[in-house]
């Protein structure tokens, strides 16, 4: 088991490496570099080059990239073009509004989809299935970013249930100690924060989750039917075990295997669906970072640590997903 | 009981096959080698289209499949024949129209337009029919390159094995480590200024690993299957064996996938246009772009200009969706009862 997390772990390595090194490389050789970026076209070939010294982009790319490898490392993502704040520092004031945006939307996406997906299964061919079997086509078919102004349009214009974006209120006074708003107003017993923060959270939330909640949906029924004509469970409803007992030891303990590679691999989607939520609600996390490190000015420092912390998030929820394994299925070995 | 008896006597005549004999045995291996390729040849061919019309079979009898396979088939035939369906010309704008544009107005269906202007002064209607065209031709284009690169690197991957087959698979887990839509962010971010092409390229290297893991993995199933040590026991070249026995097989799941990716190769390029990244272009009309752009920024204004773009692309996803997945259900032998 140890060697296995090892050797997993030296592939993680070996990967982020990799990869550095192709983002290094790619925007390090672009027309339009930060340089331009940064003096508009009508700078002067001098202080074009005064400012590429200063950046260091006069240097043979290797020994840029080695520095670069050098100083994260240590923890060092150089400063950020646009504000000259420290790389990380700017991550991580962005990074407890996605964490809290993509946790609620994966509570979203796991607990409405396991029991929907089972109780589909359960009665397959009713109503109930025909409802999600077409509603989770239609949550994979939909552009999130537009579910996500139709929401917008309908819960915050027409009915005036939520806040249209941002994640506080204007006025409130909220004090900030961890960034994630919703357990900062609880820590600090401003639970009119605490409550005001969810309100804003539960819209982006929603529409964050649809891809999972249909992908996860999908998945549990599909499981679900597979295990449902399995023997054991014949077996089981003819010892007349109660049907409690079945379903939870019999069927959702094995139909649940492929349900939780599934949740790993939708981190992919929460990131990515991110990046475009957060433009929909003001959300000021690291997907509207990564929109405009882009857009406008290209920010690469940024660009660079903000591509390489997704792949390492994604890389080691589903590195965790794969160790879980042995945990929930005794069946497997990992080898 | 009985594998061990089989697996004992497999080698025997594989060993004789393959040890050069004199002149006359030598004919004779000749002979039969060529005889045994045409039977080989005979069978898997009509093997094939047994199980292709054992498959077409099923997905008639889906609903489905059916209901997914009109929508792609009118989404042609409007793409086709946008000329003639369309009411005017989609780039032109209208003076009757642009007279009546106001930063809160944009005028709703009138005598001749339908559904009305754009926010240029443009015939709505009229986009929407010859967006048909520029969405199927990215969405075609895209998935078309990635399946061409995945294939290629999965079939190599998949013949040879080994090392090779170890690199590039690395290779495939570095794309595979960035999630789908950043990945294209960082591709599209990579080029100085987006276009059309840029669009298409970041959507269709999204797709890469995706083809090229999922035909590396039947390659290499089948590289120990019986039709394949058949083939190589009667002494077929391995670049026919790749060729001829391995990738015909294994490149049903793959268009089951590229049926699959069409859906999510419009959506993509309508989420990279939504982020600024898309087509330039704004007398191109594209349902991605014309949701992603101008229907998200006049949302106030005027929120038909997303919702017939976001219906259009709705209807199309679900149309490749549907299809996709009866035509994966139709081909697994799970489903053969």
């Amino acid at each position: 088991m140890l060697r296995v997390i090892v050797r997993r772990l030296l592939q993680l390595v070996v990967t982020l490496i990799a990869l550095s090194a192709l983002i290094f490389i790619w925007l390090r050789n672009l027309p339009g570099g930060p340089v331009d970026a940064l003096l508009g076209e009508r700078a002067t070939p001098e202080t074009r080059a005064l400012l590429t010294k200063a950046l260091g982009y006069d240097q043979p790319i290797h020994v840029q990239y080695g520095k670069f490898m050098q100083r994260i490392l240590t923890g060092d993502f150089g400063n950020s073009i646009r504000t000259g704040d420290p790389v990380i520092e700017v991550i991580g004031r962005a990074f407890p509004a996605t964490f809290e945006l993509a946790l609620a939307a994966m509570v979203i996406a796991v607990g409405l989809g396991i029991p929907l997906g089972y109780l589909a299964a359960r009665w397959r061919g009713r109503s109930l299935d025909h409802l999600t079997v077409v509603g989770t086509l239609l949550g994979i078919s939909i552009p999130i970013f537009f579910l996500g102004y139709l929401l917008k349009d309908v819960f915050t214009q027409n009915i005036h249930w939520f806040p249209p974006s941002g994640r506080v209120g204007i006025g409130l006074d909220n004090t900030n100690i961890t960034g994630f708003f919703v357990l900062d107003g609880l820590l600090t017993r401003e639970f009119d924060a605490a409550a005001d923060a969810l309100w804003h959270l539960i819209l982006p939330a929603l529409t964050l989750a649809t891809i999972p909640l249909a992908v996860i949906v999908r998945m549990t029924r599909a499981s679900v039917l597979d295990v449902l004509n399995e023997d054991y469970v014949r077996t089981a409803e003819a010892k007349g075990l109660r049907h409690r007992t079945i379903r939870k030891r019999h069927i959702l303990r094995n139909a649940l295997l492929p349900v939780v590679t599934t949740i790993g691999l939708q981190t992919g989607a929460l990131l990515s669906g991110a990046v475009l939520t957060e433009k929909v609600y003001n959300w000021g996390g690291l997907g509207t970072l990564i929109t405009d490190s882009i857009t406008g000015s290209r920010d690469y420092p940024v660009l660079q640590a903000l591509i390489l912390l997704a792949a390492f998030v994604f890389v080691v929820v589903n590195l965790l997903v794969d160790l879980s394994y042995a945990f929930i299925d005794p069946r497997v070995r990992v080898r | 009981m009985t594998e061990p008896t089989t697996q004992a006597g497999t080698p025997a005549p594989r060993r004789k096959d393959e040890r050069p004999g004199g002149g006359n045995l030598n004919r004779l291996g000749d002979r039969k080698k060529a005889r045994l390729e045409e039977l080989a040849r005979a069978s898997s061919g009509k093997g094939g289209v047994s199980l292709f019309r054992d498959a077409l079979r099923r997905l008639r009898r889906n609903p489905a499949a059916i209901v997914g396979a009109t929508i792609i088939g009118l989404f042609v035939l409007v793409a086709i024949f946008a000329p003639l369906i369309a009411p005017h010309d989609p780039v032109q704008r209208f003076d009757e129209l642009t007279s009546k544009l106001a930063a809160d107005n944009i005028p709703g269906p009138t005598d001749g337009f339908p559904l009305g202007s754009d926010e240029l002064g443009r015939d709505l209607l009229s986009r929407l029919i010859y967006g048909s065209r520029q969405t199927l031709f990215v969405g075609v284009l895209a998935t078309l390159i990635g399946l061409a690169i995945g294939v290629l690197f999965g079939a190599i991957a998949g013949a040879f094995g080994g090392w090779v087959d170890n690199i590039l698979m690395r290779v495939t887990d570095v794309m595979l480590a960035l999630p789908a839509l950043l990945l294209a962010i960082t591709l599209v971010a990579l080029a100085s200024r987006s276009s059309q092409w840029t669009v298409i390229m970041a959507v269709a290297i999204v797709n890469v690993p995706i083809f090229a893991r999922l035909l590396r993995g039947s390659m290499l199933a089948q590289r120990e299957s019986d039709h394949v040590l058949a083939a190589r026991a009667l002494g077929v070249k391995q670049r026919s064996i790749v060729l001829r026995h391995m990738l015909p097989n294994a490149m049903t799941a793959v268009i089951v996938q590229a049926t699959l990716t069409l859906s999510v190769a419009i959506i993509e390029a309508a989420s990279l246009s939504f982020l600024g990244l898309g087509d330039p272009d704004r007398d191109r009309a594209e349902w991605g772009a014309m949701l992603g752009d101008a229907g998200v920024r006049y949302f106030e204004v005027r929120p038909e200009l997303a919702y017939y773009p976001a219906l259009a692309i709705i209807v199309v996803a679900l149309g490749f969706t549907l299809l996709g997945e009866a035509m994966r259900e139709a081909i697994d032998p799970k489903n053969r009862r």
